[in-house]
């Protein structure tokens, strides 16, 4: 990883003296080994702040939205999807953007690791091709990263970017040639009874913080849903109103997510949240063969109409 | 006066207290929390911290305050009436220092002469605290920098001491002495223990590495910080969302909502976060923080200006460090605190 962060700081520190951008939007080391910074440098003599590596696992698009200035910013295979997205909704303009391209190995999950070091404090993780370390007061233990990547990694289908201006290094192979829906199935298979138990379940911890909302690049809107009061969602913790605002939110990503899974990493109480968005992820990809954000030229799902669409339920 | 007490017959003797409801702190999936103490719960004393703060126990997130009728028919409709409500006796045992000491801090917004708060006031009354000292700090422990100590004393009823395989247990006050009474298992301290003890304490402190410029900070004019031009780059990475407030044990904030279900409805009351882009939203439409960089603003200046520049003792923190392993853009107060006091 530490050839990536090299070639993005040329990248940028070129960028900068070839006028080609006003700002440089990536990660930058802080004080959690766990979640990497994001770093808004506006002067080449900062560019050496800026890193890349496992635990980058925020959708940085998400700091795009409304912006005005000609900007650089990394983008792994699932954020440059969030951007063709983003584009595509109008918030923000490709040549706006110069994109560096991230071949990704995948993002760690930074519960297992913890887990695995039997919640010792960690200081630092040091990764090299394949395994990394982890360091803390008095230990360092070294794993393989293929056994700790986050679960939407683990069959990612596009780990390579989409749309880029300039690659840090060669594309590297999926892991899934298409989604794998195995955990949707799982509760689609459920009695209902089983399914709103198992559902509730999952979200009792819920605190309504909205991390999930607001690290996700596709909740832009100015006001959300959850918080008008005509109509008035509960806020409260109250059960009922916290699935309405998960299964809610769900369909407001619908056919828009990139599995980028940024929800679910930043939970504070470990939700499942992606669970929701899968599902209806599921019917796009099946219904209408639709995977968000590949192509600037493929109109938002539902958005367009072909006369060959499914319309079984018209 | 100083007990000790195996620790296995400690955590057998809490499950046979029918007086209290206990609150222990429990290991969840991949973190702990407060939980009430039933016969299905194993509590966990050698955690590091709770991923949310117990501030919950006494300030829980939705509150029903008030119920109204709206049905003409009656003639009590639409005067609020207060929710009536238990408030049982309740112990918080395995509550860490800083979160003791927050509760000291919280209670300067909820009882005072100018106002008490019924329903925290009653719930704080009722409720014992059992600390337990901190052997190991963690590397976002900052106690000792605001004011604070890993065996500190304040708010709470008696503190325990981990010696390894028993609890020395130091009562301080008469609630403290009426809990422990009902722990037969509790015998007479050694002079050993007690000084094992002591050395804890010396141990423990010399581990906080965190340092915060306290008195430079406190001596900053509040405009000079407010207006210096370091709050754009703080704020950048933040995403507005709850976590830090919802999991701060200092944080006390709320907003009101009437919930109405036909003829009926509840005044209740829920967390609210300063974090949030409504949270300064007025009738008319006007925001005065709509900005991301004036709300960031905004908590640091409360917790670290404004709070001390109204009551005089001390910052709105414990050092307990919960916001800076939780927040997932890395926003760090021991950082941003630092910025301010060098501005």
């Amino acid at each position: 990883m530490e050839h990536y962060t090299y070639k993005i700081r040329d990248i940028a520190k070129r960028l900068f003296k070839e006028k080609k951008i006003d700002i440089f939007i990536g990660y930058e080391k802080g004080t959690n080994p766990f979640f990497p910074r994001p770093v808004l440098i506006s002067r080449i003599e900062d560019v050496d702040r800026l890193v890349w590596n496992s635990n980058c696992g925020l959708n940085l698009c998400n700091y795009l939205t409304g912006r005005k200035e000609k900007i650089g910013i990394v983008a792994n295979g699932c954020t440059s999807r969030s951007i063709v997205n983003h584009i595509l909704e109008n918030q923000i303009t490709r040549d706006q953007l110069y994109i560096v391209g991230i071949p990704c190995t995948g993002i760690l999950d930074h519960r297992r690791i913890q887990a695995a070091v039997n919640d010792k404090e960690v200081f630092e993780i040091k990764e090299s091709t394949d395994s990394f370390k982890v360091v803390g007061k008095d230990f360092e233990e070294e794993f393989i990263k293929e056994d700790y990547l986050q679960e939407n990694c683990v069959t990612c289908t596009h780990p390579n970017p989409v749309i880029y201006d300039e690659m840090v290094a060669d594309p590297v192979p999926s892991r899934a040639e298409r989604p794998v829906y195995e955990d949707v199935e799982e509760i689609e298979s459920m009695p209902i009874e089983k399914r709103r138990f198992h559902i509730q379940k999952l979200i009792k911890d819920c605190i309504r913080c909205y991390a999930c909302r607001n690290v996700c690049p596709l909740c832009y809107c100015p006001t959300c849903f959850v918080d008008e009061r005509i109509p008035y969602f509960g806020k409260s913790i109250d059960p009922t109103d916290t699935l309405t605002f998960h299964v809610l939110r769900a369909f407001h990503c619908a056919g828009r997510c990139t599995d980028c899974g940024a929800c679910e990493r930043v939970c504070p109480v470990a939700i499942p949240i992606r669970i929701f968005i899968k599902k209806l992820n599921k019917e796009a990809f099946e219904i209408f063969s639709w995977e968000a954000g590949l192509s600037l030229e493929q109109k938002p799902l539902l958005t367009a109409y072909r006369k060959d669409d499914y319309d079984e339920f018209l | 006066m100083y007990k000790v007490v195996e620790k296995k017959e400690w955590t057998d003797s809490l499950y046979h207290i029918k007086e209290y409801k206990i609150y222990v702190p429990v290991k969840e999936s991949y973190y702990h929390l407060f939980r009430l103490l039933t016969k299905d719960v194993s509590p966990d004393f050698s955690f590091s911290n709770t991923r949310l703060s117990p501030k919950s126990i006494i300030f829980p997130q939705s509150e029903r305050m008030f119920e109204f009728s709206l049905s003409e028919d009656d003639p009590d409709a639409f005067v609020l009436k207060e929710a009536k409500k238990q408030y049982p006796l309740q112990a918080v045992v395995g509550i860490r220092p800083c979160d003791a000491h927050a509760f000291l801090i919280v209670k300067k917004n909820f009882d005072n002469p100018d106002s008490k708060d019924p329903w925290w006031t009653r719930r704080y009354e009722n409720t014992t605290f059992i600390g337990l000292g901190c052997n190991s700090p963690a590397s976002t422990c900052f106690c000792t920098e605001v004011g604070g100590d890993p065996f500190n004393e304040m708010g709470l009823d008696a503190l325990m001491y981990d010696l390894g395989d028993r609890f020395l247990i130091k009562v301080l006050t008469d609630k403290g002495k009426t809990f422990l009474d009902k722990v037969k298992a509790c015998s007479e301290a050694k002079q050993e223990d007690i000084e094992k003890a002591e050395e804890l304490k010396c141990s423990s402190r010399s581990q906080i590495s965190a340092k915060i410029p306290l008195k430079e900070l406190l001596s900053k004019r509040i405009l000079e910080v407010f207006e210096a031009p370091i709050w754009n780059e703080i704020s950048f990475p933040c995403i507005n969302c709850g976590i830090c407030t919802y999991v701060c044990p200092t944080c006390w904030c709320f907003d009101i909502q009437d919930e109405v279900y036909k003829q009926k409805g509840d005044r209740i009351r829920n967390w609210d976060s300063c974090m949030f882009p409504i949270f300064t939203l007025h009738a008319s439409g006007h925001n005065p923080r709509a900005e991301k960089f004036r709300r960031v603003r905004q908590r640091f200046m409360h917790k670290l200006k404004y709070y001390p520049e109204k009551y005089g003792d001390g910052v709105q923190c414990s050092g307990c460090g919960r916001c800076i392993r939780v927040c997932p853009t890395n926003m760090d107060i021991r950082e941003i605190a630092n910025k301010m006091a060098s501005i």
